[in-house]
Formats: C-alpha cells, structure tokens, sequence
C-alpha cells in the first residue's frame, strides 16, 4: 500500500522496498546525480533514466557514486532532469536510452569549491517553500529530517507556547496563498480562541485552477513539510485533528502524502505525544473527486464530509462554524509548506523578504507559450517582466508576447503595458486580475483573448454547482454570448449584453467561483476590447483562431 | 449476514457512535426490546438534543446490566450484494474507515476502481451500508466528475483540457480523436474498445499539451500522435 523505502542490509536485500535502489555506495559518495522523479519528469520516463544510471554504474563497477531520486527540480518543461549537487551541473532531457554522457559525467565528478554561476531561471529565485524541492527524496522521511525537518515543529512544541506560535505568524505577516490573501496571523488567532472543542486543521491541496501545479509540485516533492506545517497549526489553534484534501487527479501526490503521513506517525512526528510532549495530531487523508468548486473553503468541508461540494453562504466562517459545527482552520498548501521556515527563523525575518503589505515568496507555476515553464519561487513584489523574460526565458519560436494569464479562471489577463508591474496582491488587484493560487498561464499572438475568455466562462460553466441562479444562468449565457462573438454573428448590443451579465453575476452569486467568474472577460474587455471589436465589427479574429475568420460559423 | 456487537457506554462518547446500518436494538439476553428502524432512532435521539454527524439512540435496556453499560446493541451489515471478490476491496475500505457516513466519496472511490464504474447495484449496497440515503449517494455521483455510471472501455484515454494545454493544442487532439474513432468526451468507441475522457487539469502544464493513456501520463502530444498511440493499443 504505502512505498517505504528502506536501506539495503549489508548482503541482503531490502526487505520492503518495491522499487529499485541506487547503486551500493562505499563510504561517502564523490558524487550524487539527483534524478527528478515528479510528475513531469516521470512521464518523460524519468524512473527508467533512474535505473538506467543506476545499471550501468554497477556494470562499471563504480562505487563512489550515489543515485538519488529528487522531487521537482522546477525546470519541468526540460524533462526528465538529472542533477550533480556537487558540481552544481544540470543535465536535460536525459533519454533513458542514452545515459552514456551523464554516467561517463559522473565518473569524473569531482566536489567544486565555485560552482559556477547558474542560469537565471535558478539564480533569481528564492527558495523558502521549494527549499527541499529536487533535493531530498520525497519518500525518505530521514533525508527531510537531515536538513532541518520537523525541527521547527519540535521547537514550537517544546519551546514555545501556542500564542506564541500564533504571534510568530502574525508577525511573519504572511497572507494565505490560496488566492485571497487574507492574513494567515488573523485567520489562526480566530480558530485558536475559539472555546468549542474538537478543532479541525484542514490542508486544502484541491488545486483545481487550470494552469496551475505548485500545490502538486510541493506534495509531490517535499509531502513532509506541508504534514509539519498543519502540526504546527494544530499545535497553535488547538485542534487535535488534520485533513488533508487532494484531488484524485494527483495520483502520485496522493501515493506519497499517504507514504509520508505513514512514516511521520512511525517517527513520532504525528500521532501522540509529538516530540515528548502532551500534544497529540492525527493527519487523515480525504480525495476530491474532480469538482472545481471543492477548492471553495465551505464547498470543501462539505465534500470532506461525505457529501456534495456545494457552498454556504458565509457567515459564519469555518473559523467558527466548520467540519461538523467545530471550529475548523483552512489553509492552502503553499502556506502550510512555508510555516515550518517561519518558527525555525522568526517571524521577523520573513516579512524582511518581499514588499509592502505582501510578505515572504511566492511560488508560481509557468506554463503556456514560455519558454522555460516550470515552477519557480520568487520574491514578492518582483517585476513581472523579470518572471516572464528572466527567469521563465521569454516566449518561444520568436513568438511575441500578448498577455499573462494569473489567477486561472477566477483571474484575468494582463497585457504588454503591465508586465513592469510588481507581483504582489494589491497591483494584481488593481490591474483586474487576482494572485489566485499562482498559475502563470503565457500567451503568444496565436491566442485570441475573446476565445480564452470564452474558454474560461465554459470552464466555470461546467464547473458551477447549479446552486445559485446569478452562477447557474449567468455563466451559460455569458458563454453562449462568447459563443456568438467568436463565431461572428454576435451585434454591439452582445457586448452591452454580456458586461451588464458580468456585472450582475460577480455582484449576486454565492460563493467566490460565481463572483469571480466573468473576471476573464471584463480583464479581456478592459485591455483587448480591440479583439472584441474586430470580432463584431470587422467580422475577423486578428489571431485566426476562431471560426469568425474562415467564415464559415460552427453550429 | 454478519453481525457485529457494539456496546455503548452510558455517558460516554460512544453515545455519540454514528449509526451504521439498517436498523439496531438490544440483543442482550432476555430484553425483548424490539429492534428499531433507523429514521425513528435518529428522530429520538435528535429529541434527546444530542447532535453528531449521523447519529443513533437506543433505549435503556430493562435488564440488568454491569455498570456503565447502558446499551447494547446489534449492527446489521447489509449481505454483499454478490459472492464477487472485487467486493473485498470495498468492504475492506469501509471497515477500515469505521462504516462512518463522511466516508461515502472515498468508498465510491474503492468502488469504481474495483468494478469500473458505480451501478446501481453498488450505489444502494454502498449507501445501506454506510447508513446513507440512495438519493444521497445518488447526489453525490453524479455531483463529481470523477464518478461515472456507465461501463468504461477496455482503455482509458484522458485529454486534459487546462488552460495550458487548451492553447497548446487539445481542441486539435479532440478533433483528432473524434475524426478517427468518432468519439466526444465521456463517450466510448461502440466496440467497447476505448474511453474518452476529458480533464480539467492534470497539473501537467509544463508538459502541454498532456494526454494520460491508462493511467500513464505522456506530455508534449500531436494530435497525430496520441491517435496512432490509440490505435497501437
């Protein structure tokens, strides 16, 4: 059921492990070739690369070399990826059939003093979250231990009192990084005075923005820091039972959180009696079931219950009244994964990083027509320009940039004019779009942003719970207008039509999926009005990508 | 039919003890208390003010008891609705999650991995079992996409459809499929022979466009390529 990796005995063979081992190393290795073994990387036949290394180092008799397998080394668009920790080398797109290069490499490895300078992609990153990421094995509890695991939940229920826990946070000035933004400090401080009794800690991992793959990247790669963080919360707010809820389109995220919640009880990380002391937290593991709107904190408490994802109207809040009536803490994985580092180093040194009222890193998941996509950490408050050009390498096949779309479909797109903005809540806000959970989605001038919105509005479409009319309605017939705009047979009034049905579905609906539902169309509205109009008027889509332009509407 | 002894504590938090099955009452030696339907318990317990996720009352047993021991009580377990070994799994899973009613998505998950899809048969032996009204469970398969009630093909082939792989190209692999096989979405090839199925995102952005065949992931797909893949399966 659960892979548990366990280290060959001297001449015999490892007594529960399924899977393949690295080579016997003798001593300490020389040299160490990380091999990516995330989702990415795997179906780009990493796991083979791993064994195809690991065969012929034996065959060549080489015995100070280790084969480790990593969690997400970020460049996934380059996959599978092997790295030389020790000479700070990269190898890309390493076939299985042809590991020659990278053995011969690794033979010759030696430990270097300067490593040379890494590429920006690597070098203007920050890495809090991702700080484990592509360098420990996901499914060995003790390499996350070697590099300060859990430390900071044993300081927290050793040395410090719950409040004090709270008020590291608070002063860490971190904001949920689910979307919203809202202070995480307030949100623990709520649950933790709550007087009712049992508390809920709930890790919300149902990542269902389109575009989006940190949360999957975090779990795949580094599933013990997101357990330390909600033990961490319990321990603050008092509750004495965790649920993780993921989406079952993550299989192998799903495979080792329940590896991982496994060993952590068999080491005493979770369980009773966390590091000696009275404080007892039990981590149980719930699967989604492929609605959108579970990822809604009251759609979510309902599918953990057992029963449909459909929201409440809030209030009261979950703080007060969630899983079964108790006082419930809901946070996303992202910010679970950065508490560990706030207890260990303070809450002070935290909000030194980033800017204004947006504190710490954040993680982004680039995708779409970039050319380096994969997931990065960067600073808050960082130019846009900088993540798109710099680190994520510009668009590619000298395509020319049109738009960044964030937020997924509860976000909008942000054009050329605003790429020297800085990242933080409030600009993205301001500029008609949202942080949301972090996916980058880059467009190049083959998109036409009146068929993304339109992909957008059918996505939310599907996606409604049918609970409330303003969504249920509105968004079919925002998409249906789309529709007629796309297919060139839409009038001026469509227009007016679709922006007045905007304006009353994001005022009237009843939980965040409907009032951020026509987000794509009014940020589409507001910087490529042009592209509508050339729909209407001129009978053309500029990109070619619609149907209006070969003249020939689909039914 | 297997039964199984539970006893509750007077006091205790066993009071609290979810309502499993079809119906309960004491079998303690000379109690002719006779066995109650679940609805009426639930009602009489809901009078008692005493609220839990799904819960079950039971009068005092007249006969003498050790003390603490208020009740004593029966749990009925539906029959498995055939001598089908794919059944373990299920039973396993809802065992292993203590026959608690929040446990009804995770169990449909056992279902359909064990039989495929979720067919009435399941539906109603999953919801008796659990305590949960067929409408109920009903609800909740069809809410999620994940669930389907219909027999899948022999192979699976799952386009994600996530804002990356939409403008990277899977409205052309679709196209490609449905020229090819003549399928949509969620339909299947009339020779049983593969599944079609779409996803809103895979997580597998980096990789677009990403298209999973039985269950394994392949990125950076052509239209061209993922209906010769098809074919050759």
């Amino acid at each position: 059921m659960t892979e548990i990796r366990s280290e060959t005995p001297a001449g015999g063979t490892p007594r529960h492990s399924r899977r393949m081992t690295g080579p016997p190393v003798v001593g300490r290795a020389r040299a160490t070739a990380c091999v990516c073994q995330a989702a990415g990387c795997l179906s780009a036949g990493s796991d083979r690369v791993f064994e195809r290394v690991t065969e012929e180092l034996v065959s060549d008799g080489v015995t100070d070399v280790a084969v480790k397998r990593v969690g997400c080394l970020g460049l996934c668009a380059a996959g599978p990826l092997v790295e030389i920790p020790e000479t700070g080398e990269l190898f890309r797109g390493v076939e299985p059939e042809n590991v020659r290069a990278l053995v011969d490499r690794l033979k010759v490895a030696e430990r270097m003093a300067n490593k040379p300078e890494r590429e920006p992609f690597f070098a203007r990153q920050v890495k809090i979250v991702l700080e484990n990421c592509g360098q420990i094995d996901p499914e060995n509890i003790d390499d996350y231990v070697a590099r300060q695991g859990y430390s900071g939940l044993t300081k927290a229920v050793t040395q410090m009192s719950p409040q004090q826990v709270v008020d590291e946070v608070t002063r860490s000035g971190m904001r949920g990084r689910g979307g919203a933004g809202y202070p995480t400090g307030l949100k623990w401080a709520t649950v933790a005075k709550q007087i009712a009794t049992p508390k809920y800690v709930v890790c919300n991992a149902d990542e269902g923005d389109p575009g989006a793959f940190m949360d999957r990247s975090v779990l795949e790669s580094d599933p013990h820091r997101v357990l330390e963080g909600m033990a961490i919360a319990a321990y603050a707010v008092g509750a004495t039972k965790g649920y993780v809820y993921c989406r079952a389109e993550y299989p192998l995220a799903v495979q080792r959180l329940k590896a991982a919640i496994h060993r952590a009880e068999k080491s005493g990380f979770l369980g009773v009696s966390i590091g000696g002391s009275t404080f007892a937290f039990h981590v149980e593991l719930r699967l989604g079931a492929g609605a959108f709107v579970c990822g809604e904190e009251t759609a979510l408490m309902a599918s953990i219950q057992g029963g449909r994802g459909t929201p409440v109207p809030r209030p009261p809040f979950p703080a007060a009244h969630g899983l079964w009536g108790s006082p419930t803490l809901i946070n996303n994985v992202e910010t679970y994964a950065s508490v560990p580092a706030i207890v260990r180093k303070g809450g002070e040194w935290y909000s030194s990083i980033g800017s204004g009222k947006s504190k710490g890193t954040k993680v982004f998941a680039l995708a779409g027509r970039i050319v380096n996509s994969g997931l990065i950490e960067v600073p808050m408050g960082i130019r846009l320009r900088d993540v798109i050009f710099d680190i994520g390498g510009g668009i590619p096949d000298g395509g020319t940039f049109k738009a960044v779309q964030t937020g997924g479909p509860s976000g909008g797109c942000l054009p050329e004019e605003l790429l020297d903005m800085s990242l933080d809540y409030e600009s993205l806000v301001a500029a008609g779009s949202i942080m949301g959970s972090g996916g980058m989605v880059v467009m190049d001038d083959t998109s036409c942003m009146v068929e993304v919105a339109r992909y957008f509005m059918d996505f939310c479409r599907e996606e409604s719970c049918g609970k409330c009319v303003p969504c249920r309605v509105g968004t079919t017939q925002m998409y249906l207008l789309l529709t007629k705009i796309t297919e060139g047979v839409a009038s001026l009034n469509d227009l007016e039509q679709l922006e007045k049905l905007g304006d009353m579905v994001r005022s009237t609906s009843l939980c965040g999926l409907g009032q951020s539902a026509p987000n794509p169309v009014f940020s589409t509205l507001r910087y490529f009005r042009n592209e509508y109009l050339a729909h209407i008027e001129d009978r053309v889509c500029p990109a070619g990508v619609c149907p209006v332009s070969i003249k020939e509407p689909v039914a | 039919m297997a039964v199984r002894r539970r006893r509750l504590r007077l006091g205790h938090t066993a009071i609290r003890c979810r309502l499993r099955f079809r119906s309960a009452g004491c079998t303690r030696p000379g109690c002719d208390q006779p066995r109650v339907r679940r609805s009426r318990l639930r009602s009489a317990f809901a009078a008692q003010g005493v609220v839990g996720p799904a819960t079950t009352d039971l009068r005092p047993c007249p006969v003498v008891l050790p003390e603490g021991l208020a009740w004593i009580v029966t749990i009925t377990k539906p029959p498995t609705p055939s001598d089908d070994k794919r059944w373990r799994a299920v039973d396993a899973r809802m065992l292993r999650l203590g026959y608690s009613p929040d446990a009804l998505i995770e169990v449909l998950h056992t279902t359909q991995q064990s039989f495929g899809y979720l067919d009435d048969v399941a539906l109603t032996y999953v919801g008796e079992t659990l305590g949960v009204p067929l409408s109920k469970v009903y609800g909740v398969a069809t809410f999620y996409s994940l669930f389907t009630l219909k027999p899948q093909g022999e192979h699976t082939c799952v386009v994600c459809t996530g804002t990356a792989c939409h403008i990277n190209g899977a409205t052309g692999i679709l196209a490609a499929i449905r020229a090819r096989f003549g399928i949509g979405p969620k339909e299947t090839t009339p020779d049983d022979r593969i599944s079609l199925v779409t996803a809103r995102c895979l997580g597998a952005c980096s990789i677009a466009p990403a298209v999973v065949f039985d269950g394994e992931a392949k990125g950076k797909q052509t239209p061209a390529a993922v209906v010769a893949t098809l074919e050759a399966l």
